[in-house]
């Protein structure tokens, strides 16, 4: 086991100077997105111009693998399609959860959590965000306050 | 030719052997094995403590001579059977000093112990407008099931405030005691701090009033000598696995007349005298509380377990485990950043910490990572944790096995972590 493998430093940088951290307000979505194995809270505030995500900022505590996989994941869908950030999350669950998996297209720094699903109580940290950016782009689509769990 | 003082420190020292703890980890083959290619160090006893050979070897011993199922069979297996379960009971009295066996309940853990209470003892004094008084450092097992009961029955839940230090603010606990107060439960010592509660006091406070009192004991138990006879409490919960005994077993002791006057909780097979379809009769204690098959190896690995304690001496596992905890304590206090979470004068072998600008769950993973055991998160406590204005804490908890040589291991590995994350 090697936690070089988990702890890269790309994950260290992001984690240390996260990026889009804060909130938007108003916004066209929230969620907030509890990990109850540790407690640990986020939320996700998001802007969505003709069908492409053109502002997001994640807020909350959590350790170096949720702050930095939601800071990566703030740079990696900001100006994306909707369309494509459902396709990105599909490659990213694949990334943290199979060995085997080949992304369907370059994922580039978000590339740095490979090394996640090595460490199979850790791979919830990574997940959190996503599943909380999923639950604002739903609670957008529905208008509705949402909260989601990792449980 | 020997004097009497030398004789009788002699005759002291033959019924006391020289607690050894690199004897104490030989007892337990757990501690033998490697985790990711180090010896193992386990720090986490406070969430499960391992059991010695000797338990392992009483569940083997049952399992294989006299399984059979208690209290129904007139054949041998189940006579056996039987006996063992009843004496693992005789086992637990004695060990807590408890009047009668009528006054120990087995339950699958202290969490299903404090349900118990809650909802039979609950749902026959808990009225609209009554109080139910807890503390803020409460594991969730003594919390949401007074919540649940207080919501049934229209009662109010309020938690007694900490001392900086992690204990109880004795001063704000008497506050919030009024005439609508008819429940105290309290932890007798702290699964996140350590703290220990000044139990005797609440006693105290609560038998001039005429409040009953439930302490969970799940963290005193294998550490503190608990008497329930001198501590005069109503209930007294506590598990198994947390005294080197296994999972799926624990304890409520309750006061007889509480408990003879408490109706039954779980209905089904064991807890019935007679039975028709439109009402039955009910068991005596304690089986009245232990619907159907029980826990019987549970319980006979538990009652071995308190044998090996007892016979570990729990005198000198309380002074080894003290003076492990004042090492641990100037120890960690080298690593920087590092700040002690309960640094009450009186507590368990429990280290909660944090560090500057790392995450507990980052901790524990670079900690498994060298064979370090440690629990890191909220610790069930998620309302201890808010008091502190914390989300998690990393806990380092000793037990009877722990060495000096765990502690080394343990400050080397958080100053790895400090490598890494600067």
């Amino acid at each position: 086991m090697d936690t070089r493998e988990l702890y890269r430093d790309v994950i260290l940088d992001h984690n240390r100077s996260p990026r889009n951290f804060g909130r938007l307000e108003p916004a066209d979505g929230a969620a907030l997105g509890h990990n109850p194995l540790c407690g640990d809270s986020l939320s996700v505030t998001l802007r969505v111009r003709d069908q492409t995500l053109s502002e997001l900022r994640f807020n909350g505590q959590g350790c170096a693998i949720s702050v930095a996989s939601a800071s990566l994941m703030s740079e990696a869908v900001t100006g994306k399609s909707l369309e494509e950030i459902a396709a990105l999350y599909q490659d990213v669950h694949g990334l943290l959860t199979d060995g085997q998996y080949a992304p369907r297209r370059p994922l580039g720094k978000l590339m740095a959590l490979a090394g996640v699903r090595e460490f199979p109580a850790r791979v919830k940290c990574a997940s959190l965000c996503w599943h909380t950016l999923n639950a604002a782009l739903a609670q957008r689509a529905a208008a509705a306050p949402s909260t989601v769990s990792t449980e | 030719m020997s004097t009497p003082l030398a004789h009788s420190t002699r005759a002291h020292a033959e019924r006391q052997p020289v607690f050894s703890a690199e004897r104490v980890r030989a007892d337990f083959p757990i501690l033998a094995r490697e985790v990711n290619g180090h010896p193992l160090v386990y720090l986490d006893s406070a969430a499960s403590a391992q059991q010695p050979r000797a338990v392992l070897e009483a569940i083997d011993h049952y399992a294989t001579t006299m399984h059979a199922n208690v209290h129904r069979g007139v054949h041998t297996l189940s006579q056996q059977a039987t006996a063992a379960f009843e004496g693992a009971r005789e086992r637990v009295r004695r060990f807590i000093n408890a009047r009668s066996c009528r006054e120990i309940v087995f339950t699958r853990g202290t969490t299903e112990a404090i349900n118990l209470v809650a909802q039979s003892w609950g749902g026959m004094h808990l009225k609209a407008g009554d109080e139910v008084l807890i503390t803020h450092l409460e594991h969730h097992a003594n919390i949401v099931p007074w919540q649940m009961a207080c919501a049934a029955h229209g009662a109010r839940l309020l938690a007694a405030p900490l001392t900086p230090q992690g204990g109880l603010d004795l001063d704000g606990f008497r506050a919030l005691l009024s005439e609508r107060t008819r429940m105290i439960a309290v932890a007798h010592v702290s699964n996140a701090l350590g703290s220990v509660l000044p139990v005797a006091e609440i006693v105290a406070l609560a038998r001039q009033r005429g409040i009953a009192v439930l302490l969970d004991g799940a963290q005193a138990i294998a550490h503190r000598h608990v008497d329930v006879s001198a501590l005069d409490c109503d209930f007294y919960t506590f598990s198994g696995h947390k005294v080197y005994g296994p999972t799926g077993i624990g304890v409520l002791y309750g006061r007889e007349s509480l408990l003879a006057a408490m109706p039954p909780w779980q209905g089904g097979g064991d807890m019935i005298l007679t039975v028709a379809i439109d009402s039955s009769s009910y068991n005596d204690l304690p089986w009245k509380f232990e619907a159907g098959t029980p826990n019987i190896s549970g319980a006979i690995g538990l009652g071995a377990a308190l044998d090996y304690l007892e016979a570990l001496g729990p005198e000198a596992v309380h002074r080894h485990e003290q003076q492990l905890l004042a090492e641990a304590t100037v120890a960690l206090q080298t690593v920087p950043g590092l700040r002690l979470v309960g640094t009450t004068a009186d507590k368990t072998g429990v280290l909660s910490f944090t560090l500057d600008g790392v995450h507990p769950h980052d901790i524990g993973t670079l900690l498994d990572a060298e064979g370090v055991a440690i629990r890191t998160g909220h610790h069930c406590a998620m309302p201890a944790m808010t008091y502190f204005g914390l989300v998690a804490t990393a806990r380092a908890s000793l037990g009877c096995y722990n060495t000096g040589a765990d502690i080394g291991r343990l400050v080397a590995a958080l100053l790895k972590v400090r490598e890494v994350f600067g």
